[in-house]
């Protein structure tokens, strides 16, 4: 469980990017964390694994305070994926990069292997097992960073910008993978400009601006709600955007997902027809 | 980082900030070149004094304060290894003299610092660029000049970007003996290579996209040309120059203890 209380965070150059965060992450949660760029997002969840530790209030992370532990003790539980996967990447091979970790945190050798044998297969990277991640395209080795945090199996695991750079069926892989992690009740944090992969997710969203949160509220409810779309500079997703343009047909206005639409639009077309 | 941060320049409007970058750079290696010829006290003293009316004109008082403040490790080994070799030199005691003579070398150290702190604070890479190619200097090489130094604070960030990346993925770079602590530091480097590589390889085609090199006769939106300001700075800078070779030539300069103990 995270629990964030009354968090303000100030930059070294001065810059107040947090102001008065509360929030409550229960374990087993899928979040979208959105919001303009300099919303404060990617700040907020470095404090999750205590990359950052707040100017003033506190971040507790299964009960116990960031501050008073490691980055790498605290990284244990809490997954990081960052944005660039060139951030991170160095070894000779994708799997001694998905290695590094594990060994990090001083996992057993046949454990590792196990380990890294399954994240390969889980992310489709097994064939490029023994080839250098600088060779591999650049949604190959964001694959690769995923699977190098994936592998030690966190409990809590945050992707900054998971989807840039990835297809589509990428994409529709990596939001099975999070409901497969959902129903291992692990908590899942995503930071996202995505609007259409979290309509098709329907997470609960956090939507940041200056700063603060100003909505939190599942995706249905935020992604229909044009006024703090405005707010905080996001567009509503495609299906959401027809509903609001049929105004006029006396149709839902809270619908995301490309099934309920096609349901519901076929229904009224049927009306008519008769 | 904190002495990089001394380096940084950033864009405010100063009468420091618009004198010429040549002029500026004479003027910084002459107050260089008066440093390396005195190695008394009192003379160090003025100059470090000299500069101070530039960092306060300038309005760079806290960047400048942080620049000495990196510099300060550097010049506290400067004054340890000085007074340390002069106390055994002396025969194991410690002189009002060598105190002087050790204090006189870093802040001779200082004065270097201060003042091409206060030449790179005040002085865009843009301008420096320039005044480069109007010394007749090739522009690939100014252009490549100014890229390096415009780089070091991206470069700067993105270290500290890998370094959270690899933290959290467990390194711990504290972690083991002294050996093992410099291994820590293999997967912060080659990522930071690899992608400035990557990153100078993609400016290299977007500026080929951009026709760089297209004509050998390039103009700029802006020249440099000398103002009033410009021609004060020249005056002052002959005249430190003057007064200090006629100071080492000509008089013998006291020692502050002597002139201490000549006033009690």
């Amino acid at each position: 469980m995270i629990e964030v209380q009354d968090v303000y965070f100030t930059y070294p150059s001065g810059v107040e990017a947090l102001k008065g965060i509360q929030l409550t992450i229960r374990n087993g949660e899928f979040v979208a964390v959105m919001g303009q760029n300099g919303a404060g997002k990617t700040t907020l969840v470095k404090h999750f694994n205590g990359l950052l530790k707040p100017t003033k209030g506190k971040v507790l992370i299964d009960g116990v305070e960031t501050t008073k532990v490691s980055v790498a003790s605290l990284a244990r539980n809490v997954g990081f994926v960052f944005q660039n996967p060139d951030h991170q990447l160095f070894s000779e091979t994708v799997e001694d990069e998905i290695a590094f970790a594990l060994k990090n945190f001083g996992f057993k050798e046949s454990i590792t292997k196990r380990r890294v044998t399954w994240a390969l297969n889980l992310l489709g990277l097994t064939q490029y097992k023994k080839t250098s991640p600088f060779m591999l395209s650049g949604g190959e080795r964001k694959r690769v960073a995923l699977a190098s945090v994936l592998a030690w199996n966190p409990k809590i695991l945050i992707l900054d910008e998971p989807t840039i750079g990835q297809d589509y069926q990428q994409k529709e892989k990596l939001r099975q993978f999070i409901l497969q992690m959902k129903a291992q009740r692990k908590t899942v944090i995503i930071v996202t400009h995505d609007v259409e992969f979290v309509a098709e997710c329907n997470p609960r969203v956090l939507l940041m601006r200056e700063g603060k949160i100003i909505v939190d509220s599942e995706a249905r409810k935020v992604l229909t709600n044009s006024e703090v779309l405005t707010q905080a500079s996001i567009v509503p997703p495609q299906i959401a955007q027809i509903f609001l343009q049929l105004y006029d047909f006396e149709l839902p206005q809270n619908i995301i997902d490309v099934y309920e639409a096609h349901q519901i639009l076929l229904k009224a077309l049927e009306k008519k027809a008769k | 980082m904190s002495v990089f941060e001394g380096l940084k320049f950033r864009k405010v409007y100063s009468p420091i900030h618009n004198l010429d970058p040549r002029i500026k750079f004479v003027y910084v290696c002459a107050i260089f070149g008066v440093a390396i010829i005195f190695w008394e006290l009192l003379p160090l003293i003025t100059l470090f004094v000299l500069q101070l009316p530039f960092v306060f004109l300038a309005g760079v008082r806290r960047q400048w304060l942080r620049s000495m403040r990196g510099a300060a490790f550097l010049a506290t080994i400067i004054f340890l290894t000085n007074f340390i070799f002069s106390f055994i030199g002396a025969g194991y005691i410690v002189t009002a003299k060598n105190l002087e003579n050790a204090v006189a070398l870093t802040l001779r150290f200082i004065v270097l610092v201060e003042s091409f702190s206060v030449f790179f604070l005040t002085t865009s890479p843009d301008h420096l660029g320039l005044a480069l190619e109007q010394t007749r200097i090739p522009y690939e090489f100014c252009f490549a000049f100014t890229t390096a130094v415009r780089f070091v604070p991206v470069l700067a960030e993105e270290a500290q970007t890998i370094m959270d990346a690899q933290k959290a993925r467990g390194l711990e770079l504290e972690r083991g003996n002294f050996l093992k602590r410099i291994r820590n530091y293999i997967p912060i480097l080659i990522p930071l290579i690899v992608s400035a590589i990557r990153r100078s390889l993609e400016l290299a085609e977007a500026m080929e996209s951009r026709a760089w090199g297209a004509t050998k006769k390039r103009t700029n939106l802006y020249m440099l040309k000398l103002h009033r300001s410009d021609f004060a700075l020249i005056v002052i800078t002959i005249g430190i120059i003057a007064v200090a070779l006629y100071v080492r030539f000509y008089v013998a300069i006291p020692s502050l203890n002597e002139l201490l103990m000549g006033s009690s």
